[in-house]
């Protein structure tokens, strides 16, 4: 492309950036300190004020385990308290904990309903007094997704959607379009052998499977830590810093 | 045993089980009960100090339950607990808690919840088999009672037994006309007001010292927009009348009296803390809105803090400089009105080795405790239920299985760590008195990972059956 098209480009999307910000609330965003992942990013991390979509791959579709403690290492990572909202009771606390989310600082809420679930998350996000808000939903509807980062926008609370659904054949739903900036996919992959018997940092492969305004990617990374960081697997630390894959460009 | 006056005669008016059991009834002339009981410990009755006494136990209930409480004397209480049954965990929960509380303080009370007045009248006293009538069941329940049970004159049922109506049911279904030429309207008032007929309005008790506020309207209003504007101008007011006495709302009462059949649509709406803030009380009260029928308008209106706790101006941060410590009680206080205050919670760890009672739950307004669980031994994001039995092949007693099957999906173990064990605590249950679960945590090919724990040790039957379950999910 001639340089001086692309600078034409350029403005011209600069420009709509300003228009599409002109009513939001300056917002950073949250790096996840792992150089592949935040240049496959737009501004270089998880946008603050946005709702973000997460979800096992595979059987962790159901269980949602993987996709839960992805999120809460993101929520581990910024100061405040967390709302937390399921219907399903089977999330055990220590391991928030072991993630790097002290208990202190999670306030759970059991709603009764899909609907009451949503009308909650979406009060969570209204709120700007919370770190970010998280709910473990099987439904996002295009309509209830743009409410939820309408209001994220509004208040810069992150907002992340934990999607498990109660039969591995529903997660189809998961390419069904939402609002959200962005949508992730985290499944576990085998971990690295040690030099001795037993089990190491868990292993999970990381797929950016939509994101406003950049390419999908997709990741081999080590799980959360104790601190709720991810971190690129010793063995492939010393390579260049590059995602492993590149998917076409996502709609977006 | 009491006596009282009816007319010219002192009869007993009431006696404890044993003058009962001597043969003392009440209505009897208190001269015949007399003579019946030797050292009979009479006394006079004090009709004032029991409707006194009833009052307030209304106005307990008012505090604790729901705001529309009457007392209907003698010795009952009605409670209007529309929408407000759910704070309590439902009907039955807010039945148990508080025939429990009675109890506690002496009183042996009968409890039971039905659509109308007069029915849950009725099925309290005479029906020890029922607790929660449904919107239908109205006949159902009604039918098979006595007359009495219809709160009629003295010698209303009496007359009707003779005629051969024996209970409610040959009643509700006759023509009315002959019926209330012989007998009068009351008796066809009193079986419309126990149907759902006819509209039976609670008259609500009201403690004296509550800080209220009235507005009346010379056109009764309806359209929820005007609803919501008069509750922010009452909010307003009563944060006047609050802050000039030093409090804050812990519980507020918004009544709505309507223009026709003179129901009151009542909303409660409960703080996690003394608040004095109108536009967060408006924001709570117009959440309820669409829970207010307003029928053919509303003419008053009255909003009550009927809890109150002392508040007083506290600074932000501790330091200038400081970042504020965020706060969420407005954000508790509009979920917990939403869903129920006991679905909003903080866990909190408990010196426990059993991984299902190795938390409790907190307030979420509760002070830190600065406690978190132990980052040494792994937990898994997703604990189940319950334990799910798995198909393992594993060498005893201490390797874990080379591969399992759960939930008909065959899985080869390729890693695993453990087993950590964990012994049943006996000071809690004898069973566990020799319980064992060895725990491993393994990882199948794909790389998704497990909790399985064998309940025993691999060698003493005594510590458990040696069957492999499944326990959690990690990420």
């Amino acid at each position: 492309m001639p340089a001086a098209r692309s600078a034409k480009l350029e403005d011209l999307r600069a420009q709509v950036l300003a228009l599409e910000q002109a009513d939001r609330r300056p917002v950073g965003v949250l790096p996840f300190g792992v150089a592949p992942v935040d240049a496959a990013l737009p501004g270089g991390g998880l946008t603050l004020g946005a709702l973000h979509e997460v979800a096992g791959g595979g059987d962790d579709a159901v269980g949602g385990a993987a996709a839960a403690l992805f999120a809460a290492g993101v929520v581990a990572r910024l100061p405040g308290p967390v709302l937390w909202c399921i219907t399903r009771p089977d999330l055990f606390a220590p391991a928030l904990s072991q993630a790097g989310l002290e208990p202190d600082r999670v306030i759970y809420v059991e709603a009764g309903d899909e609907k009451a679930l949503m009308a909650c998350f979406e009060e969570g996000l209204r709120h700007r007094g919370l770190a970010g808000v998280v709910c473990e939903t099987s439904r996002l509807s295009m309509t209830a997704s743009r409410r939820l980062q309408l209001a994220a926008e509004a208040s810069g609370v992150i907002g992340l959607a934990v999607r498990r659904w109660r039969r591995a054949a529903e997660a189809a739903d998961f390419g069904q379009p939402t609002a959200a900036a962005t949508r992730w996919r985290v499944s576990a992959e085998p971990s690295a052998p040690l030099p001795v018997p037993g089990i190491g940092r868990a292993r999970w492969r990381i797929e950016l499977m939509r994101c406003r305004g950049a390419d999908a990617a997709d990741f081999i990374l080590d799980a959360c830590d104790e601190t709720g960081r991810l971190a690129l697997p010793a063995e492939l630390a010393r390579r260049s810093a590059s995602p492993t894959a590149r998917r076409g460009r996502a709609a977006a | 045993m009491l006596t009282g006056r009816v007319g010219r005669r002192r009869v007993v008016t009431a006696c404890n089980a044993a003058a009962a059991a001597s043969g003392a009834r009440i209505g009897m002339a208190a001269t015949q009960a007399q003579a019946l009981i030797p050292d009979l410990d009479l006394r006079d009755a004090d009709p004032n100090g029991d409707a006194d006494a009833l009052d307030r136990l209304a106005v307990w209930a008012m505090r604790r339950y729901a705001p529309v409480c009457q007392a209907d004397p003698p010795g009952g209480l009605a409670i209007d607990i529309t929408g407000a049954a759910h704070l309590k965990g439902g009907e039955t929960a807010l039945l148990g808690d508080l025939t429990a509380r009675l109890q506690r303080v002496g009183v042996r009370a009968r409890a039971a919840v039905a659509p109308t007045y007069g029915a849950a009248h009725a099925v309290a006293r005479f029906r020890r088999d029922l607790d929660v009538v449904g919107e239908f069941a109205i006949d159902a329940a009604l039918a098979p009672l006595p007359l009495e049970a219809l709160r009629l004159p003295a010698e209303l049922p009496a007359a009707l037994r003779r005629m051969g109506f024996e209970r409610i049911g040959d009643l509700a279904h006759r023509p009315r006309a002959p019926l209330q030429l012989r007998f009068g309207a009351e008796l066809g008032r009193r079986l419309d007001q126990a149907y759902g007929r006819a509209a039976e309005p609670l008259i609500p008790v009201e403690a004296p010292e509550t800080p209220r506020v009235e507005q009346v309207f010379a056109e009764p209003i309806g359209a929820p927009e005007t609803l919501a504007r008069y509750a922010g101008v009452l909010a307003a007011a009563l944060c006047g009348l609050l802050e000039a006495r030093g409090l804050g709302v812990r519980r507020l009462d918004w009544l709505c009296h309507r223009v026709v059949n003179n129901r009151i649509e009542a909303v409660r709406v409960g703080l996690a803390g003394p608040v004095r803030d109108t536009r967060r009380l408006t924001r709570l009260l117009t959440d309820r809105i669409e829970t207010i029928e307003p029928g053919f308008g509303i003419e008053r209106m009255t909003l009550a803090a009927s809890a109150a706790e002392p508040l007083d101006w506290r600074p932000a941060a501790g330091r200038l400089g400081e970042p504020a410590m965020p706060d969420v009680s407005g954000l508790i206080d509009t979920l917990s009105n939403r869903i129920g205050a006991e679905r909003l919670y903080r866990l909190a760890p408990v010196e426990s080795d059993v991984p299902e009672r190795s938390m409790r739950k907190l307030a979420p307004l509760a002070a830190p405790t600065g406690k978190a669980w132990s980052p040494d031994w792994p937990r898994p994001a997703r604990l189940f239920r319950r334990p799910e039995p798995i198909e393992t092949l594993a060498l005893l007693p201490d390797n874990p299985p080379t591969h399992f099957t759960w939930r008909g999906v065959r899985r080869r173990i390729r890693r695993a760590d453990g087993p950590e064990r964990i012994f049943g605590e006996w000071g809690r249950r004898d069973a566990e008195m020799w319980a064992v679960r060895d725990y491993f945590q393994v990882e199948d090919e794909a790389g998704e990972r497990f909790w399985l724990f064998r309940a025993g040790d691999g060698e003493d039957a005594a510590t458990g059956s040696q069957a492999w379950f499944i326990h959690g999910q990690f990420g």
